[in-house]
Parts: structure tokens; sequence; C-alpha cells
């Protein structure tokens, strides 16, 4: 299988570990990951006031060049904006006429992009039975809790990932990397986000409430899709868990981490 | 040539304001075979009924066209206004210009056209309407109320009063319902209990009444005042003419860790169990999902133990067939299940409780006689958080649109009782809206608030997350003080939405009783006719029409059992003379109208007919029974020869109107 892939400007920075080792691990798999070519930066976060076209024209340039394709993302917020604004050009018609009217393709954009994370490559795609048969080194009795974060799962209809309250798709994963999942209350709420770089002590209390969750409940480590999270987790929460990205271990277990 | 009077309504404004009625009136006048058009302010007024006697006298009409209302809502009046000035009451049609004309339309100009189409069509339906004239069929002086809850129980004691059979069936082993397991009833908090099982005794004690206890509706046959119904009575496993109640085989029975489902869960029953010490019938029941018994044939102790004999494990289902009158539906409601609010935790801990397992904790009868334990550890909680509208007036497509309707009296109850006997308990209440409309309610609910001291919070809760150590923490936001809250509380309890019974659907089905979008009931009329169905002689009666707490279910069943009982008076019924014929010389016996016809009112009969050549040959052909026929004229469209026609909208008449419609002008 061949997909369009999209890693967004963190992975190319601080983040370069969960780009690493999902390249890696997705040749092992079998899977071909083509970096689009001249990717812009989808914006973050920040590009979803509904009311504005110029934020998300990046977005719509990544996903009119993969329309053949489809399109994989990573990063929890790079794949937000996208799908999101994915969304908005097959059911908002007035935003897609005025994209389509400033960007002049030669085929209007509608919304035809199938947009999937990495995660739903994997389950669905892959197939979490046949990750579990192609893993050479099982984490075997790690106690690992999933952290999905706010941007992953919502707006729970549009990203259409999982239940938004009550995800299964990383303990599944998991499960097929050979851990144990911990199940802990807070493995959805928000670290904090961007409130670290304005008001550092509520993202501290933010993300040592998800830390300390995780940590009762019996946790060895967590893992995370987002690196915003992840900067929350290790720099701002009070908590001693180590925190990894999800491709981290998934290139441990494949026997590909280097 | 008919002598056709036209008569335009203008409903005061609901019409004129759209349709200009005077225009109407006259275009009207110009249609072939009118001999007299006018528009009048209200055309049901007396007045308005005057003006169409007369008419049909002084002008000596044939037919009668009014443009008014949907004929649902007036068509029985016009029909009596006619025959009163001598006039089949066949002879007259309805051209509804309010529901499909004014009421949707904005534009006068338009409307005013459409409204002109309505009335040709009416009056080309009428041009060919003969008179017609209503049979009578006899009333089965018994009725039969579906489901054993206080609505049906209040339906049946009440027709039982005035002298009438009257039989319940009740799916589970003892009639009662949802009442037996709450507590304490607002706003008078007087017990459930003893307010309620003097009626079920009652209801054992009337001779007028039987139970058919463990049972369901197989099928139903029939139509307003003659219905055929099958009943099935599942085998309970224990001849309840000879089990006295001892309850003896209850305590003997080795399987022990069977869900009490009367205590939601929350205890353990045995294989044979007897749901609780007041059921009626006081007869035990074998659960044949848990029975030794019954599942691999070792075991017997319970009738070993029972001196009455009555033990039966070869008993089978039963199918009993009655005649009845009348159907009163009371399926009643249940809370939803709440696996699609993870956001409440329900089912990360034992200690987030819906609200009706609130009522068991806090009974006597309950798993903990009646003190207030958290479920996980049976230690006292000492800050109780309730959460009203879990999954109610909830638009995202987890739970239901509509209130609710009784979550806030009961939060309220149970927050002020708690309070009550344990005033070292904090409780806190989230609402959307607190609704308390009522006699007497809105007063107990401030009560709580006032004079208990409850901490009533408007907000929602966005997230309840166990703690390793017990606790549970809430997180919300408090709308008025614009802040976020934490709370570590013991016990969460949640207000789930009620929804209507599973039964109701395919029982709907099986009534062709129409129901709404939520599975509730459909009423005749909103406000005029709120507890009949539209289909004659099935009533409704409590929550399965909509959500009800107990007063107004009583008032719903006993207004219920007055219909019941205005038509069991009745010896005869007129009948619909709208049915379906079929001509026999057309007829080619294909059997098509009898696959699609919903009611069986379709038979086929070997006929003799005499040929040209004078002999005489033996045809199969339909034959429709015209009592049971109820007028859908699925036949009509079915027989491929058009032998099949409806009196009173037959084939002529409706491409008569269908040619109405489409002729330009």
């Amino acid at each position: 299988m061949v997909f369009s892939y999209y890693p967004g400007c963190t992975l190319k920075t601080k983040a370069k570990d969960l780009d690493r080792y999902a390249r890696a691990s997705a040749e092992a798999l079998g899977i071909t990951l083509n970096e689009l070519e001249n990717w812009q930066c989808c914006g973050g976060a920040f590009t979803m006031a509904r009311d504005e076209i110029a934020t998300k024209l990046s977005s719509v340039r990544a996903l009119e060049a993969s329309r053949e394709t489809g399109l994989v993302t990573l990063c929890s917020a790079c794949h937000n904006v996208i799908k999101q604004t994915n969304h908005a050009m097959a059911n908002d018609e007035e935003f897609a006429m005025k994209v389509n009217n400033y960007m002049k393709l030669d085929t209007p954009y509608h919304g035809e992009t199938k947009v999937i994370h990495y995660l739903e490559m994997l389950r669905d795609v892959v197939g979490f039975d046949k990750l579990a048969a192609a893993v050479k080194n099982p984490l075997k009795g790690k106690k690992i809790a999933a952290y999905y974060g706010c941007l992953l799962l919502r707006p729970g209809k549009v990203l259409g990932m999982d239940n938004p309250e009550n995800p299964q798709i990383i303990e599944d994963f998991i499960r097929a990397i050979g851990g144990t999942p911990v199940i802990y209350p807070y493995r959805n709420e928000c670290c904090g986000g961007y409130m670290a770089t304005e008001d550092k002590a509520l993202a501290s209390k933010k993300s040592t409430l998800v830390m300390d969750s995780a940590a009762e409940n019996g946790a060895d480590m967590m893992i995370t899709a987002c690196p915003l999270c992840l900067y929350n987790l290790t720099k701002n929460a009070s908590g001693a868990l180590p925190v990894y990205y999800f491709t981290e271990l998934l290139a441990e277990a494949l026997g590909v981490k280097e | 040539m008919q002598r056709i009077g036209v008569f335009v309504c203008w409903c005061g404004s609901n019409i004129a304001a759209t349709v200009d009625v005077q225009a109407v009136s006259d275009a009207l006048a110009k249609e072939p075979g009118v001999v007299y058009s006018t528009n009048y302010q209200y055309m049901c007024s007396e007045a308005g009924q005057n003006m169409i006697k007369n008419a049909i006298k002084e002008y000596n009409l044939t037919g009668v066209v009014v443009c008014s209302c949907s004929p649902r809502m007036h068509e029985a009046t016009f029909r009596k206004t006619v025959a009163a000035a001598g006039l089949n009451p066949y002879m007259l049609e309805v051209a509804n210009i309010r529901e499909q004309c004014s009421w949707i339309h904005k534009d006068k100009e338009a409307g005013t056209e459409k409204a002109i189409v309505l009335g040709r069509t009416a009056i080309a339906k009428v041009q060919l309407n003969a008179p017609l004239q209503a049979g009578e069929s006899p009333v089965v002086k018994r009725a039969l109320v579906i489901g054993g809850g206080i609505a049906g129980i209040q339906t049946a004691l009440d027709i039982a009063e005035a002298g009438f059979d009257v039989d319940i069936v009740e799916k589970n082993p003892t009639i009662g319902g949802k009442m037996t397991q709450i507590d304490k009833t607002f706003p008078t908090l007087d017990c459930a209990a003893c307010i309620l099982t003097p009626k079920m005794v009652d209801c054992a004690q009337n001779e007028k009444i039987h139970i058919y206890s463990y049972s369901e509706v197989e099928s139903v046959k029939g139509f307003v005042g003659n219905f055929t119904v099958s009943i099935k009575k599942k085998a309970r496993y224990v001849d309840e003419n000879k089990c006295t109640g001892c309850g003896e085989c209850t305590t003997k029975c080795p399987m022990k860790n069977v869900p009490n489902e009367f205590n939601l869960g929350m205890d353990n029953r045995r294989a044979i169990y007897i749901p609780f010490a007041q059921a009626v019938p006081k007869v035990a029941t074998i659960d044949p999902n848990y029975c030794n018994m019954l599942k691999n044939g070792k075991c017997g102790l319970c009738a070993k133990v029972c001196g009455a004999g009555a033990i039966d494990y070869k008993q089978q289902d039963q199918i009993v067939e009655e005649k009845y009158g009348a159907i009163v539906v009371a399926t009643g409601y249940n809370p939803i299940k709440l696996d699609k609010f993870d956001e409440f935790g329900y089912s990360l801990s034992k200690d987030v409780i819906t609200s009706l397992e609130f009522e068991r904790l806090t009974n006597a009868a309950g798993p903990t006689s009646g003190t207030l334990l958290r479920p996980s550890d049976g230690k006292h909680p000492h800050t109780i958080v309730f959460v009203q509208c879990v999954g109610s007036r909830d638009t995202s497509g987890c739970g239901k649109p509509y209130c609710s309707k009784i979550c806030c009296m009961y939060t309220a109850k149970h927050a002020m009782l708690t309070r009550e006997k344990y005033p070292d308990t904090d409780v806190y209440v989230f609402y959307i809206d607190v609704r308390s409309p009522g006699k007497n309610y809105d007063e107990f609910y401030r009560r709580a608030v006032e004079q208990y001291g409850v901490h009533y919070i408007k907000g929602m809760v966005g997230k309840v997350a166990p703690r390793a150590d017990g606790k549970i923490m809430v997180q919300a936001s408090d709308l008025l003080a614009d802040e976020q809250l934490h709370i570590e509380a013991d016990l969460v309890v949640l207000a789930a939405a009620i929804e209507p019974d599973k039964s109701a659907r395919p029982l709907a089905t099986m009534l062709t009783a129409s129901m709404d979008t939520n599975d509730f009931f459909t009423e005749a009329h909103a406000k005029l006719r709120p507890v009949e169905s539209p289909t004659a002689g099935i009533f409704l009666s409590g929550a399965c029409q909509g959500p009800k707490d107990i007063p107004d279910t009583v008032s719903q069943a006993s207004a219920a059992a007055a219909k019941v009982i205005g038509l069991l008076v009745k010896d005869k019924l007129t009948t619909n003379p709208c049915v379906a014929q079929s001509n026999e010389m057309m007829c080619n016996g294909c059997s098509s109208c009898e696959r699609v016809c919903p009611y069986g009112a379709i038979t086929y009969v070997d006929k003799e007919f005499r040929m040209p050549d004078r002999t005489t040959r033996v045809r199969r052909v339909a034959s429709v029974n015209p009592a049971v026929c109820q007028g859908c004229g699925a036949c009509t469209v079915a027989c491929p020869s058009g032998a099949m026609d409806l009196k009173g909208f037959s084939n002529s008449q409706i491409m008569a109107e269908v040619d109405a419609i489409c002729q330009m002008k």
C-alpha cells in the first residue's frame, strides 16, 4: 500500500522521533509513505476560526495533492486541522466555494481525499492482528497508559476515529505490540496545550492531573501521538512517568528501532 | 349531474390570512355542477353549520364541499351537518386548505391558487360520490390492558368498577411495574409501596379482573369492538393454581448468584424466585436461564421442598385466545442505557449509579435494607453529586431530544431525603433548568434548596473520573459563577433519560397504532383526544404516550378507562362503509389482494357463474368481509385486473381528483 504522508513542521524539529520511528515501522509493515512535496505547515490549532479561509489553504493544498493516494497524518494537531478542513470542504458549500475560487484548481476540490491517522492505518489498513503477528520484541509486562489528549478524537463526528469518551484504539494498539494497557479516566483530557506559553501553572496543573491519574492506575509509562502533549507531560507535569511517542514503542516491538 | 354547494371557511385568520377566501369561493362557483358557493368566518360554528343546512334545502343540493381544515379535524362534524339536512353523510367532501395550504405557505397569491385547485379536486370527487350506508357491528364487552404497571392497574380497576370484564397482560412475573421499585413519591413523600400494593391486591381480588402475568401479546386481529388477541403465557414451571407463595423453594434453590432485576442487579436472587414480598400474583417463577434442572436435568430441589406440589418442569408456553372490544396500551418506560455517556463514568465505577438504582439503595426492601451505602465498599457517602438531564434534551444523537419530565422532581426528592436522613452529607445537584410545574411541585423543589441546603448548581458535569482511592472526581461548570468546579464525591447519581419500553414498537405494529420518532404512541389529537390512538378501539395509558410522573399517569389511566367504558356500554357500533368490494365478473382469482390485506379481510370462495352459453362454471373469486375491512385501499392497488374498488374512494373518483389537479387554468 502507498499513501501520501503529511509529517507537519513539529515532526521536522522537536518531534523527530515521532516521525523517524513511524517511517521505519511503516516500511517494516510493507507500507510506503510518500512525503508530500512542498507541504506547508497546517497552521496549528489556531486556524480553526470558522470565518477564515486563508489559514486553511495549506491544508487544502495537502489534501488536494493526495486525491489519488489518500493521506496519512501523524501529529494529533495536524490530523485535527486537516481532517476538520477536509470536512468543511465536503460539507460547507460556502467555505468550499470561497477556497476553490481563490485557489483556481484545474478540478475544484470538495473533500474527496480520504484522510487517516497513522493509528487508523495500523487498525484499518494493516490490522492489529497482522501487526501483532509482525511483532518481534513484544513489550511483555509493560503497563502502558495511552494518552489521547483532546485533539486526536474530537469533534467525534468529524474525526470519526473512535468514541471520544471511551476510546479503544491506542489500547488495542498496546495489546497488539504485547503490552498491557492501563485504563485511567483522564486519558482523553487536555494536557494544557498552548496554555503552556501563557500560563505555565495551568498547563502544569492539567498535565499533572493526567500523569497522576495514569500513575495511580498502575502505569509504568505513557504514550501519545501528540508533540504538544509530550512536551507538557515531560516539561510541565510534576510526575515521574516516562512519556514516549507511540511510534517509538512500535519500532521497538517491530525490531526496527536503531 | 350533482347539485353542489361549496363552503369556504376562513378559520378566523388561520386560512384567510394566506388564502383569499372570497376569490376561492368566486372561482369555485364557476365549476361545473356548483350551484351555490360562499365563504364564512367559522364554518364549524353553529351559524356556519346552519348556513350549510339552509343552503342544502334552499338550493336542493345533492353534494357538499367544505374547504376548511383537515378532514381528521372536522369531517365527522360536517357529515353530521349534512345528515341533519337530509343528505347522505357520504355526499360530503372536505378540501383541506388549512394544514395542506394556508399553514404551510406564505405567499397569498400562490396559496389562493392552491386552495382553488384543492377545492376543484373535491368538487370533481363529489360529482362521483354515491350515498353509502354504514353497517353495524357488535361490541365484545371485555377490555384488554397491555402492561400491569400503575397505568394499567388504574385503567383496569376503573373499567372493572364500571362492571366490565378486563384482562391485564403483564410480561413480568408480577404486576406493579416501575412504581414497585420506587421508594417514596413526590411531592408528598408517601411510600410508593404503601399506595401501590393495595391497588395490586384490589386487581387480584376483583372478580372482573383477570391477570395474565408472565405473559405477552402474540398477535392481534380484528377491529374496534371485536378484537381477537393471542396471549402467550410463558412457562414459569410452577402451577399458578397450586403455588401458595410460601417462598420455601426460593430459600432452598442452590443457584444463589442470579442477578436480581428487581434491585437492578445490585444483589442476587435464586433461579426460582418471587420478585418481591408483595408480588401479585404471589407465585414463584423458575428462570430457565439459570435453573440446573431445566438446563441439564440435575437438581429438582425445589420440587422436593414444595409442599403444594406446584413445581412442573415440563410446563410449556401456552397460547390463549380471547376476544375484546377495546385494547389499552400501558407499556410504560425504561431508563435509557448509559453506554453512550462514558464521560459520566457509569461503566468505570460502581459508585456512579442511576437514579432508579438510588431508589433501591434507599428502599427498605432494597439490597442495603434502606441504608444509603456505596455499592463499592459499603461505606456511607459523605458527598453526593446528582447530575440531571443525562441523555435528556440531547440533540447530539447520543440521547433523547425530549425532556424526560420526571427527573427534576425525583432528583429534588432524592437530594431532600438524603439531607433529611444524613445531615452530614453534602449534596450537589447539577441542572440545565429546574422544571417544576405541577401542584405543589415548585414548593417542593424550593424546600430542597432553602430548607434542606441542597447545593443546586446551574451547569453541566463534563467529566466523572473515579480515583484509585475510591473518591470520584467530578469536573463541572458553574454557569452562574462562571467557574470550573472540581468536587471530590463519594457517590454520583445520574438522572438517566427515560424511553418507551422496547416491547412498544412491535406491539404498535400488531395494533396498527401510530408512533412518533421516539417510539412513544401517538394520540388521536394532541389536545382534544389525548388518550386515544388514531386507530379505533386502541387507547393509551401512562408513559407509553410520553414521559409522565405518577399523578399524570394515574389521571391518564382513568381517562383511558372512561373512554373504554364509553365504548363498551354500546351494544353496537356503526361501521365505516368505505370498505373494499370486489367486482366478481372481473376478478381472476389471483390472490394478490389477499396477500396484501393487513387485516385478513379478504377470503377466496369458489362460486358458480352462468356462462353466455347457459352452462355454469365454478370460478375462484375474492370476497371482502366488510366488518373486518378497514378501508386502507391496499387491495385496490394490488389488483391487476381492476376488480377491487374502495367505496367512497373508488378508482374513478381518485382519477377524477388527479385530473382536476392536473387541469391547468
